[in-house]
């Protein structure tokens, strides 16, 4: 078989997506975050949303999202990323309006914003990446820290006495009455990937349905951080964060609908 | 209301009402004395019904200023305003949009601080706003009304500037001239911009990517030194063209002056009284008024007060805008300060006594 046989369009199976730029990620090898923007990526293509998405990056490994996902982008400062998105969204209501967001940004800086923009209603997406540790800066503890767990701000294991608990913002969301679809995913296997997939482009539906705000936790990985091997990292979320935060809709207000 | 009506309400009511009247599309803010009356007569007026214009009440003002932010960076007409423990806090969120080069206008009520302080009116956040606020080299355009009528005209006017220069612009008042109530004409309606408008005015602008152009990304962040030196002096450029057109000031009876006063916003109103006292008592004073306190008059206050016997800084605070006026004259003239504190305003009486000690 030669090469132009290879790449003849019947013969592909699997490409990248349209949206993603062909750039070299600044991301780890084994991160979820690849992962996550591919899914978002086509999710977005797939809605015919490219040029009505109006992005906005955190602070945090996912700053610069924008380098990656081929939309308008706005860059926010430190854990305001739902407070821009509730602006832009209001004045631009045909828009697709959502923010992605780490576990330092989302749950500890920016809970103010994160709440009260759920709360409110706004017609947005948050997409959460919850991988228990600030990655950018290199391995802190975060607001979702598991108890026990070690990071270079707790080297002997996060201890509540001294730290106190992990936060559950999925289900601190699923109380709120302005939100519409809360679910907790992940992405360490094809079947998750899947899955992760649907969450994200319901909640993007809904969020263009005018049903409220939505909110798709990602339990990930931080290989690099957490000291493990890619594989090591998944058995690891598996078996430790899992448990702690279970995966599934916590909430679906537009099914009901 | 018809326009070119004469009509009496408070500084802060001038704000919200220009503010529906100049095509504004978003306000953004939090409740604080006293300049509360702005998002309360937006709620109470409902633009959203005729403008279009949406009003939101934020859940601080770190959440005001960064929904101002994402507003702006869509090539919206956003604004909010605060007072000095509020402004405070947006510090953080006007860096980043001077940094991301987007335009604003951001209304500071001002009052007497450090801290909770008072609710009683202060120019103490002259340094604040003019000399940074916030991190990084950035500077701030900003506006100093003397007038419930100043309040109205400025709104638009600061909306021109910010979007002229993409970047964001401050009306400094005081609780003084938002609580005071006097004549107005309002300005006349003027259209939101359309889509089509938006994006020919902001190309910049993250609307979506209209016609499948290319992505637009707003962003301060660049981790490239030689790219972030470049970033810093296109922007520093664009604060020298600033410098060069902007500059607006007032000049009251300086024909024939032996003594100026400099005085922005309300100390201004104080200074009008002062002279006529004075000029009773045939001291020749007179008054330049600095309506942009960035650009500073710097130029004009050199000229003028280099011919002068002395001139006296008036502010209602301990002293800060009269470190500029020194470097105006280059130190060639004395020059005193005379201000209050803690939300007292000055009685003319004590400020002409003030300028007969300079007389000795």
């Amino acid at each position: 078989m030669t090469k132009e046989e290879i790449i003849r369009p019947e013969n592909l199976v699997y490409r990248k997506p349209e949206l993603l730029n062909d750039v070299p990620m600044h991301y780890c090898p084994g991160c979820s975050h690849g992962v996550v923007h591919k899914l978002v990526s086509e999710v977005i293509a797939e809605m015919g949303m490219a040029d009505k998405t109006i992005a906005i990056s955190p602070v945090g490994c996912a700053v610069f999202a924008y380098k990656y996902i081929d939309v308008d982008w706005q860059e926010a400062a430190h854990g305001r990323a739902p407070a821009l998105a509730s602006a832009v969204k209001r004045l631009w209501p045909d828009r697709l309006v959502f923010t992605y967001q780490g576990d330092g940004d989302l749950a500890c800086i920016g809970t103010a914003e994160t709440i009260h923009a759920l709360n409110r209603g706004e017609n947005i997406t948050i997409i959460f990446i919850n991988n228990a540790i600030y990655g950018m800066t290199g391995g802190q503890m975060a607001p979702t820290t598991l108890i026990g767990m070690k990071t270079v701000t707790c080297p002997y294991g996060r201890d509540p006495k001294l730290h106190g608990y992990p936060l559950k913002m999925a289900d601190i969301a699923a109380q709120l009455e302005g939100t519409c679809y809360v679910t907790r995913q992940s992405v360490q296997n094809v079947a998750s990937i899947l899955k992760a997939k649907k969450a994200i482009r319901k909640a993007f539906e809904y969020s263009m349905k005018g049903l409220g705000s939505n909110l798709v936790e990602i339990v990930s990985t931080c290989n690099t951080n957490w000291r493990m091997s890619p594989e090591k990292a998944n058995k690891w979320m598996e078996e430790n964060m899992v448990p702690f935060y279970p995966l599934g809709d916590i909430k679906d207000k537009g099914k009901e609908l | 209301m018809a326009e070119k009506e004469v009509t009496l309400m408070k500084g802060n009511e001038a704000i919200a009402h220009a503010a529906i009247r100049c095509g504004c599309d978003g306000y953004f803010g939090y409740p604080i004395t006293p300049q509360s009356e702005v998002l309360e007569t937006l709620a109470a007026e409902k633009p959203w019904e005729t403008t279009g214009m949406v009003v939101l009440q934020a859940e601080s003002e770190v959440a005001s200023i960064n929904m101002v932010y994402g507003g702006a960076a869509s090539g919206k007409k956003v604004m909010t305003s605060s007072s000095s423990p509020g402004i405070s806090l947006m510090q953080e969120g006007i860096s980043y949009m001077a940094g991301a080069e987007l335009p604003a206008l951001i209304v500071n009520v001002s009052r007497g601080g450090p801290g909770l302080g008072t609710i009683q009116p202060s120019q103490a956040d002259y340094f604040q706003t003019v000399k940074g606020g916030g991190h990084g080299d950035y500077r701030l355009i900003t506006l100093a009304p003397a007038s419930v009528q100043e309040m109205a005209d400025f709104v638009d006017l600061a909306f021109e500037l910010a979007f002229k220069y993409r970047n964001p612009a401050m009306i400094l008042s005081d609780g003084a001239i938002g609580q005071m109530m006097e004549k107005v004409v309002l300005p006349p309606f003027k259209p939101r911009r359309t889509e089509e408008e938006i994006a020919k005015q902001c190309p910049w602008a993250t609307t979506g990517r209209i016609g499948m152009r290319k992505p637009n990304i707003i962003t301060s962040l660049e981790l490239r030194s030689e790219e972030m030196e470049q970033n810093n002096l296109r922007i520093q450029a664009k604060y020298r063209e600033c410098e060069k057109n902007e500059v607006r000031y007032e000049e009251y009876k300086c024909e024939d002056a032996e003594y100026l006063i400099v005085a922005f916003g309300s100390a201004a109103r104080i200074a009008k009284k002062v002279i006529a006292i004075a000029r009773e008592e045939g001291l020749k004073v007179g008054l330049l008024r600095p309506i942009t306190l960035w650009p500073f008059p710097t130029k004009k206050i050199g000229e003028l007060g280099r011919k002068m016997k002395g001139i006296l800084s008036l502010e209602i605070n301990a002293g800060q805008m009269v470190e500029d006026v020194r470097a105006a004259v280059e130190y060639s003239v004395p020059v005193r300060w005379y201000g209050r504190l803690g939300g007292i305003i000055p009685e003319p009486e004590e400020v002409v006594n003030e300028l007969k000690k300079m007389t000795l």
